[in-house]
């Protein structure tokens, strides 16, 4: 009896000793992933999170003075309100453009067989990782008023003086186009790649003509994709700098431009952060818009 | 894809022709770049009306230019060397831990990817000033880290998901120490996404604008930074024979990691 006793006592401190040593092994398990984790974590909170969250503060001082002036310069010179309508109209015609442009070439792309497939989609990924500046400086030479695409034109004798392509916002918007439109292309070729061709089958099997099979049977199932690319392009769109201050000349100030601007010639801190929060604002609205809408991994394109 | 075709549409042409079309648009800008770097002339013109290596010439003659290049491969190299490791590590962490840290941490990670860069720029200088960072070596790695490591961490972490890392445990239940049973079982198999991602780390490094124009300046001006303003304030042809450098290592780059993904 009192054998038996003791043994399950032993037993049970036995447990008691393992739980506790699991414990601590799971204890250490947790603080060398923290550990592991934490040079890139402080490096984010220190350079940018606590840097930004210091700007938006300032953004709401002027004269040491708690104040929502640089807010509402913004809609009351004018020429900051049209600084930010530069910025919205230019997004909104780059993202039509990027979706009219994208959607034609991810669906093809996406039913290519073998050897068609890898080269085209590397003439889609090359320039993705050419220098922005590189292409920028191409685009420069495309559309100068004696460069290719003018001296086509007037050959073609559409019209006798050189369009003017450049240094205003066409220049801009087709630049931009360039920039995001692999963005636009890759994520929604990925999607198309995984779609099930037998639903189309099965849709002209059952008398769909091919139109109508396109337009009720794929074209709601691409709608996530379409929609995901088009929100990434719209949000990257807002905060372009290099391409509207070279292909712009001077005539188009987006709002990225206006915040270098100010810090830089002016060590305007107040005014520039009031713009960057109204820009991290709109992205972040946009996304988390999108986010609700699609669910957040399709949005952020970690869906497999 | 077998199923290649399968909507029982015609031959499509209009659609090849509409693709091909902007499949040309696309890599249109970077076929002109080379032979326009190849021109005598001083003006924009394509194509150009003479040849010569006279852009070259200057470019390599020039102590402002070959100063930038050097700065700017110095930081590239050193942002692959610093953020590599952090990256891999910050991975390994995410991908060990339970799903709602992953959520939480790949927010955080990936804050750089969505903020506008202009903010983080500006967040980065005001930071720097006051650290005495502006216009340094240690400044500029330690930025272009921070917009590399997110690229990182997703690269090597789409490695992690698809390895079984109950491996690693069998190594240790066999007597390995943590760290060796890592490189020795788990490394060599996640190689070339870790390879993939050290060089897009360089490359991110070389191409990077925004933040460079405000803490790259001085002794370490970068490439990127001077083409900018030569492109913005005065246009320059020798920046056609650095665009042409950038195009060559971009390839490089770019086939490295394509050659890599194949293998794996």
């Amino acid at each position: 009896m009192s054998g038996e006793a003791s043994s399950a006592g032993r037993i049970e401190s036995a447990d008691v000793v393992n739980v506790r040593a699991l414990a601590r092994v799971a204890r250490r398990e947790r603080l060398l992933m923290v550990g592991l984790f934490s040079p890139a974590f402080l490096l984010m909170a220190a350079f940018v999170v606590l840097p930004i969250g210091w700007l938006f503060c300032l953004s709401f001082v002027d004269n040491a003075h708690l104040s929502a002036v640089h807010y509402a310069r913004m809609i009351e010179y004018s020429s900051y309100y049209k600084i930010l309508m530069t910025t919205l109209r230019i997004s909104i015609i780059v993202t039509i453009l990027c979706m009219v442009a994208g959607y034609p070439v991810a669906y093809l792309l996406a039913q290519l067989a073998s050897p068609w497939s890898l080269i085209c989609l590397s003439l889609v990924v090359i320039p993705f990782w050419t220098s922005l500046l590189v292409r920028t400086y191409a685009w420069l030479v495309l559309l100068s008023s004696n460069g290719p695409i003018n001296a086509f034109v007037q050959w073609a004798s559409f019209t006798s003086k050189p369009l003017e392509l450049v240094f205003n916002e066409t220049g801009t918007v087709i630049g931009m186009v360039h920039v995001m439109l692999p963005f636009f292309i890759l994520p929604l070729y990925s999607v198309i790649r995984s779609f099930d061709w037998s639903l189309i089958q099965a849709a002209s099997s059952l008398g769909a003509p091919p139109i109508s099979a396109f337009a009720r049977v794929f074209l709601p199932l691409s709608l996530p994709g379409l929609v995901a690319g088009a929100v990434l392009v719209f949000v990257q769109s807002l905060g372009f700098f290099v391409t509207p201050a070279v292909l712009g000349g001077g005539n188009v100030t987006m709002v990225s431009m206006k915040i270098a601007n100010n810090v830089q010639n002016y060590f305007e801190w107040g005014a520039s952060s009031a713009f960057g929060v109204v820009l991290l604002i709109s992205a972040f609205g946009v996304l988390a818009i999108a986010a609700r809408i699609l669910g957040f991994e399709r949005t952020f394109g970690m869906a497999r | 894809m077998s199923a290649a075709y399968s909507t029982g549409a015609p031959r499509r042409i209009w659609l090849h022709l509409i693709v091909g079309a902007i499949l040309l648009f696309l890599v249109l800008p970077v076929c002109i770049v080379i032979p326009e770097s190849f021109s005598d002339s001083k003006y924009l013109a394509f194509p150009p009306p003479g040849y010569s290596m006279k852009w070259y010439s200057a470019f390599l003659t020039s102590d402002d230019w070959l100063a930038s290049t050097r700065a700017s491969l110095v930081a590239a190299v050193l942002t692959m060397v610093f953020a590599t490791p952090i990256g891999v590590a910050s991975a390994y962490a995410i991908n060990d831990l339970g799903p709602r840290f992953q959520r939480i941490s790949m927010v955080f990670i990936l804050l750089p990817m969505i903020v506008p860069s202009m903010l983080i720029a500006i967040g980065i200088f005001y930071v720097y000033i006051r650290l005495s960072l502006v216009n340094t070596m240690l400044g500029i790695v330690i930025a272009h880290s921070i917009l590399a490591i997110p690229f990182v961490i997703v690269t090597v972490l789409s490695a992690l998901r698809s390895f079984d890392l109950r491996q690693e445990l069998v190594a240790r239940s066999l007597g390995a120490p943590r760290f060796a049973a890592f490189r020795q079982v788990t490394l060599p198999q996640i190689r070339p996404a870790v390879i993939s991602a050290a060089l897009f780390a360089f490359i991110i490094s070389l191409d990077e604008v925004i933040v460079s124009l405000f803490v790259a300046g001085g002794n370490n001006m970068v490439l990127t930074r001077r083409m900018f303003v030569a492109l913005r304030d005065a246009l320059d042809p020798t920046i056609a024979a650095i665009s042409t450098f950038f195009i060559i290592v971009s390839l490089l780059v770019l086939g490295s990691v394509a050659l890599l993904s194949r293998k794996r």
